[in-house]
C-alpha cells in the first residue's frame, strides 16, 4: 500500500522530559492503526503533533509527500475524535456537526444535507435539536464521531474515544468504529491503552514503550509474535521464563532453563546458540492433564489456585522454580489445588524473544 | 415534633442579627431616601388652617374671605423663620413673585398697630387664583415634583407634565453624562479585562496566582489613597508624563488630569477586578480542548474565539460588564479629584443637594434615579441570563 502520513525521525521534548524518541512510522492510506502504549507512553502526543496541537522538537511529519510541520492545525484537514468528546456545549447537535462545514464555507442547503447523512450514519437523526449536554456519554461520543467525519478529512484521528464509556458500550462503539473504517475506507490513526480494542479494531498495532515503537504490526502479529518482552507483557497475559539457548536445530531450539529444565521452541530467524534469551508461553496455549502428555515441552506440577471466570477457567500453576498460568476451556474438568498436574505445550506455542 | 417551634424560634434568633442588619442598613435608608424624595410637607406643615379651608375650593373663583382669614390666622402663628423660608421657597418655585408676596404680607401681618382686614388690602395679588393654587397644589404631603426635576421635567399651571426651561436643565445632561462615562469605563474594562482574564486562565501555577493578585491587590487599596495615586501619576509633571516625553512620544505634556480621559483611566484602572474576576471564573468552567478542537474542524484561531470562546464566556462578561457600570455609575470620588469641571458625575449632583443646599428632596429622587437605572438593569441581565440554554 501506498505510504499516506510518514514520520520521519521524530524527537519531542517537554522540557528535558524526552516523550518521543527519534521515531518513524509510515501509515497507508485506508489504514487503520492503532497506537497502543501505557499513559506516558508518547502515543497521544505523537497524535497531538500530527494534528498540529503540538509540534515536533526535530524531525518531519509528511502527509500525502508534503511537510505538514509548519501548518496549522485548522488548515491540516484531520478530524479528531476526543476522549472528553470536545462538543460545543452552546450549539445543537445538528451545529455541532454543521461547524466544520461551515467553516469551509460550505453552501447551506449542502451543508443541512451532509448533516444529516451524518447523523444518519451515526443513528442520531432523531437527536439533531438536543444539547450535548442532554445526551448520555455514548451519544456525545457518536456526535463527536460525526463531527469529525462530516466534512470527510484526509485523515480521522482519535484520542482515546472510548476510554469513558462502559465495557459493553464501548466494545458496541469498537465494532461500529471498524464498520465505519471499512465502508468509507478512513484513513484512522487511534490512541488507546487498551490492547484488546487495539486488536479488535487495528490493520495494524504499534506498540509503544518509552518514547519509542517496540514493535509495529498485525494484531495476529503482535500477539503471536511479540518481538520484545514488553511487547509480550503488555498484550495479553503470558508466562515469561528466561533461558540460554542451548542447541538449534532447523525451526526449532532447546533452551535450558535457570533450573536445568529443557524446552523446545519453534524459532524464526537466526539464532546463535548461548545467548539468553526470554520464553513467552500465553496462557490459553497450556494444557493440562493429570498424566505425561505427548507434546513436546511437559513440566510437572502443581496446581496453587484455580478460578472459574465464566468464559475460561484461570489455573495458577506452581512448582518449585517456575510460576505459570494457564486459561483453560470453560468446560475442562476443575483441578482442586494441590493436584499434580503436567502442563504441556508444543514448541510452536513458545516464542522465544531475544534480549 | 414538639420541638420544632422552639427550634424555629431559635433558628431565627439567630437570624435577628442579620435581620436587624438588613433593616438598619438597607431597608431604611432606601425607604428614607424615597420617602425624602416625595414628600412635600414643607407648606402643609405651616398652613393647617388653610388646608381645611382650600379643601372645599374649587380652584377656579376668586378666595373667599374664608380662605383669606385662614391663611392669615396660619401666618400670624409661624415662629420659625427657617420653616418659613422653606415654605416661601417651596411655593415660590411654583408661583414666582411668591417670595416677595409672602415678605410683604408677613410684615403687613406683623405689624400689630394697624391689622388688615384681609389679604387683598395688603396686595391686590391676593386675588389671583393662580397663588391661591400654587398653594392648593403645595398643600398634598406627596409630590413628583422632586422626581420629574430630577430627569428635568415639571408640572405647568394646570399640572401637565412639561419640560423645564433650558436653563434649569441640568440633570438629564448630568445624568446622560454619567451614563456615558460609565459605559466608556466598561468598554474599556471589557477591552482590557476580557485578554486579561483569558491569559490569567490558559496559564498555571504561579504564573496564574501572579496574575489574579495583580488584579486583586488594588481591591485591598482604598479608593480614595487609588485615586490620589492617579492623581500624582496624571499630573502634567506627572510619570506618565514624563516618560511619554522621555520616549519623545510627545513634545509637550499631555493633559491626562483634569478631564474625561483622566476619569476613564483612573475609573477603569479601579473598576477592572470587577470585570477580570467573572470573565475569568467562566473561562476556566470552559473545556480546554474546545479550542482544539475547533481548530481540528477547520475554525481559523479568531473563528473559533467567535464562535465558541466568547458565547461561553458571555455570562462572564455580561455579569462583570453590570458589576462595573452599576459601580461606576454611583462614582463620586474619582471624577470629583480627577475630572473637570464638565466630568462630574451624578453622585457629585446628589452630594451638591444632599450636603451643599440641604435639598434632601432633591437629593433623594436623584437617588431613587439611580435605583431605578440600577434595577433595571439588572433586570434585563436576569432576563438574559435566565434565557441561556442549559449547559453542561
Amino acid at each position: 500500500m501506498a505510504e499516506f502520513i510518514r514520520f520521519d525521525r521524530i524527537t519531542k521534548f517537554f522540557g528535558a522530559l524526552c516523550v518521543v524518541e527519534n521515531l518513524d512510522l509510515s501509515i497507508a492510506k485506508g489504514e487503520f492503526v492503532s497506537l497502543l502504549g501505557p499513559s506516558g507512553s508518547g502515543k497521544t502526543t505523537l497524535l497531538m503533533m500530527l494534528a498540529g496541537f503540538e509540534s515536533p522538537t526535530s524531525g518531519a511529519i509528511l502527509v500525502d509527500g508534503s511537510a505538514v510541520n509548519d501548518v496549522p492545525t485548522h488548515r491540516r484537514d484531520m478530524g479528531v475524535v476526543f476522549q472528553s468528546y470536545a462538543l460545543f456545549p452552546h450549539m445543537t447537535v445538528g451545529e455541532n456537526i454543521a461547524f466544520p462545514l461551515q467553516m469551509r464555507g460550505v453552501a447551506r442547503a449542502d451543508t443541512a444535507e451532509r448533516v444529516r447523512r451524518a447523523l444518519d450514519m451515526v443513528q442520531l437523526s432523531a437527536l439533531a435539536d438536543r444539547r450535548p449536554s442532554q445526551l448520555s456519554g455514548g451519544q456525545q461520543q457518536r456526535v463527536a464521531l460525526a463531527r469529525a467525519l462530516v466534512f470527510e478529512p484526509r485523515v480521522v484521528l482519535m484520542d482515546e474515544p472510548l476510554g469513558a464509556l462502559d465495557k459493553q458500550l464501548r466494545e458496541q462503539m469498537q465494532l461500529d468504529i471498524r464498520d465505519l473504517h471499512r465502508r468509507l475506507g478512513l484513513t484512522i490513526v487511534f490512541v488507546t491503552h487498551d490492547q484488546s480494542e487495539a486488536l479488535t479494531m487495528s490493520d495494524r498495532v504499534a506498540v509503544f514503550n518509552k518514547g519509542r515503537i517496540e514493535q509495529i504490526g498485525t494484531p495476529r502479529q503482535v500477539y503471536d509474535e511479540p518481538g520484545t518482552r514488553f511487547v509480550a507483557e503488555f498484550i495479553g497475559e503470558t508466562n515469561l521464563v528466561e533461558g540460554v539457548v542451548e542447541a538449534v536445530e532447523g525451526q526449532e531450539a532447546t533452551v535450558r532453563l535457570a533450573s536445568g529444565l529443557r524446552i523446545v521452541s519453534a524459532v524464526t530467524g537466526d539464532l546463535a546458540p548461548g545467548g539468553p534469551v526470554h520464553l513467552s508461553i500465553r496462557p490459553e496455549r497450556i494444557q493440562l492433564a493429570e498424566t505425561p502428555a505427548e507434546q513436546r515441552n511437559c513440566l510437572e506440577t502443581e496446581v496453587a489456585d484455580s478460578v472459574y471466570q465464566g468464559d475460561h477457567l484461570r489455573v495458577q500453576l506452581q512448582n518449585a522454580v517456575h510460576p505459570l498460568v494457564a486459561k483453560l476451556d470453560r468446560r475442562s474438568r476443575e483441578f482442586p489445588p494441590g493436584t499434580k498436574v503436567y502442563a504441556a505445550f508444543s514448541s510452536g506455542d513458545c516464542r522465544i524473544i531475544r534480549p | 415534633m414538639s420541638g420544632s417551634p422552639t427550634r424555629t424560634g431559635r433558628s431565627l434568633l439567630l437570624l435577628a442579627p442579620l435581620f436587624a442588619f438588613l433593616v438598619a442598613f438597607f431597608v431604611w435608608p432606601l425607604f428614607s431616601m424615597v420617602s425624602q424624595s416625595v414628600s412635600d410637607t414643607a407648606v402643609l406643615r405651616l398652613l393647617p388652617h388653610s388646608a381645611d379651608v382650600l379643601a372645599a375650593w374649587d380652584r377656579l373663583s376668586p378666595p373667599s374671605p374664608a380662605m383669606q382669614a385662614a391663611l392669615m390666622e396660619d401666618l400670624r402663628a409661624v415662629d420659625d423663620a427657617q420653616a418659613l423660608g422653606d415654605m416661601v421657597r417651596r411655593l415660590n418655585s411654583a408661583q414666582s413673585g411668591f417670595r416677595t408676596l409672602m415678605s410683604k404680607t408677613t410684615t403687613a401681618l406683623a405689624d400689630t398697630d394697624d391689622p388688615p382686614a384681609d389679604l387683598v388690602s395688603i396686595d391686590k395679588r391676593w386675588q389671583k387664583p393662580e397663588f391661591w393654587l400654587a398653594i392648593a397644589n403645595a398643600l398634598s404631603p406627596l409630590t413628583d415634583r422632586n422626581l420629574l426635576a430630577a430627569v428635568d421635567l415639571g408640572r405647568d399651571a394646570q399640572g401637565a407634565i412639561e419640560h423645564l426651561p433650558p436653563d434649569e436643565s441640568v440633570n438629564r445632561v448630568i445624568l446622560v453624562r454619567t451614563f456615558w462615562i460609565s459605559a466608556l469605563v466598561t468598554l474599556a474594562c471589557i477591552c482590557i479585562g476580557y485578554p486579561y482574564a483569558m491569559i490569567a486562565a490558559s496559564l498555571g501555577g504561579w504564573k496564574r496566582d501572579l496574575m489574579l493578585a495583580a488584579v486583586l491587590l488594588p481591591l485591598w487599596t482604598s479608593l480614595l489613597v487609588r485615586t490620589a495615586a492617579w492623581f500624582i501619576l496624571l499630573q502634567e509633571q506627572g510619570l506618565i508624563n514624563d516618560l511619554l516625553q522621555w520616549l519623545r512620544l510627545t513634545d509637550g505634556p499631555v493633559p491626562l488630569i483634569f478631564n474625561r480621559t483622566g476619569v476613564i483611566i483612573a475609573m477603569t484602572h479601579v473598576l477592572l477586578p470587577f470585570m477580570v474576576l467573572p470573565i475569568y471564573s467562566t473561562l476556566i468552567t470552559i473545556p480546554g480542548n474546545l479550542m482544539p478542537a475547533a481548530a481540528s474542524l477547520g475554525a481559523h484561531p479568531f473563528r473559533a474565539f467567535l464562535r465558541v470562546l466568547l458565547p461561553l464566556s458571555l455570562r462572564g462578561v455580561a455579569s462583570g460588564s453590570l458589576l462595573v457600570f452599576i459601580s461606576a455609575i454611583g462614582y463620586y470620588i474619582t471624577p470629583a479629584l480627577i475630572g473637570g469641571p464638565g466630568d462630574q458625575m451624578i453622585s457629585s449632583i446628589i452630594a451638591f443637594y444632599a450636603i451643599g443646599s440641604a435639598n434632601w428632596g432633591m437629593a433623594g429622587a436623584l437617588g431613587v434615579v439611580l435605583l431605578v437605572a440600577t434595577l433595571l438593569l439588572y433586570s434585563v441581565y436576569a432576563r438574559l441570563s435566565a434565557e441561556e440554554p442549559g449547559r453542561s
